[in-house]
């Protein structure tokens, strides 16, 4: 719920006023967020505000590893922060941690092009 | 009416960041140390609290998170520390968390200036307390040997954040069939940093050790002779 209402006002903080139709998150997968779960719970919260009725859509980012001892990078099937290379546990995650508003599409009534 | 695309990229919980940021200034400008204590409902937080304060030479208050109910705060006050109750049904949705808002509220019923760290008891719960900073300054969990060795590969969020893992109820190793080595081995596979203390609160096993982990971690405090 949390999750979904901090979409909503990032939504709409960024729709200045218009209506929101759609918007995009990224979720990577080492957050513990439930793609549906979340859709739920951003029809609720949308409820009443500018993307009362927008979509939610999703794209997962895989999880990618990168050994700080030999440089190797992977996408792990479980959670072993263990270089398979080299076995060192020194890894940093290059992706996976992202939970980000990446776009949102508004109605607006004046032409514009896509905004920055 | 056209419709155009709006470029964000802007993370959801800036705007919580933001008020973590807020706390983070105040904890800093009082010198007080903050630790966001977590863990699954019933893995022993709070009685760990209780003897891990008990004789800490350090001056320590504690911040209570739960949905409902003043019942761990109950138990803190005897021990006569200062305490502060945040319950997420009263004005923060019953939420499974604190977030770094609900954290800034309460801290204002603490005499931040009278103590050198504070302990904040996260909501019980493996999976959200993990996605919301707070403005502390070290994450911590426990987890109880009753909970299964397999919790570090579930929840890596959770067990990847903490910087010390608190293995709790050891005592009951004799009665369970939990095998310590394969959770310590999904432990070192989701966070080989992590410090491991093995504990009871219930016996005094660890208890030494985890007093010695909060001294050491607090701005400014003194070590145990």
């Amino acid at each position: 719920m949390a999750l979904a209402t901090s979409v909503v006002d990032v939504a709409v903080r960024h729709a200045s006023g218009r209506r929101v139709k759609s918007v995009a998150v990224r979720i990577g997968g080492m957050r513990q967020v439930v793609p549906r779960s979340l859709e739920f719970y951003f029809e609720i919260c949308g409820r009443d505000t500018l993307c009362d009725g927008a979509t939610l859509e999703h794209e997962i980012v895989a999880t990618r590893l990168r050994c700080a001892a030999c440089e190797h990078e992977w996408e792990p099937d479980l959670p072993f922060f263990f270089c398979p290379d080299c076995a060192s546990p020194d890894c940093d995650i290059v992706a996976g941690e992202e939970f980000e508003i990446e776009s949102i599409v508004v109605e607006d009534e004046k032409e514009s092009a896509c905004t920055a | 009416m056209h419709r155009i695309k709006v470029k964000v990229v802007e993370d959801a919980l800036d705007a919580n960041a933001t008020i973590a940021g807020a706390n983070r200034h105040d904890f800093d400008h009082a010198g007080v140390t903050v630790v966001n204590f977590m863990s699954s409902p019933g893995a022993g937080k709070t009685t760990l609290l209780e003897a891990g304060l008990r004789d800490l030479p350090v001056r320590a208050g504690v911040l209570e998170g739960d949905v409902q109910g003043s019942y761990d705060a109950d138990r803190i006050a005897h021990l006569h520390v200062p305490v502060a109750q945040i319950q997420t049904q009263d004005g923060f949705g019953g939420e499974c968390h604190l977030d770094a808002n609900m954290v800034r509220s309460g801290i204002q019923a603490l005499p931040l200036d009278d103590i050198d760290l504070l302990i904040v008891e996260n909501v019980g719960n493996l999976v959200c307390p993990a996605e919301f900073r707070i403005g502390e300054d070290h994450r911590i969990m426990a987890t109880s040997i009753t909970e299964g060795e397999d919790k570090p590969l579930k929840y890596p969020l959770m067990f990847r954040a903490a910087e010390l893992v608190l293995i709790n109820k050891i005592d009951l190793l004799p009665h369970l069939d939990f095998d310590l080595e394969k959770f310590m081995h999904h432990l070192d596979a989701v966070n080989p940093n992590a410090t491991k203390l093995v504990v009871s609160a219930k016996t005094g096993e660890g208890i030494d050790a985890w007093r010695e982990w909060l001294v050491s971690v607090t701005k400014g405090a003194k070590t145990p002779a």
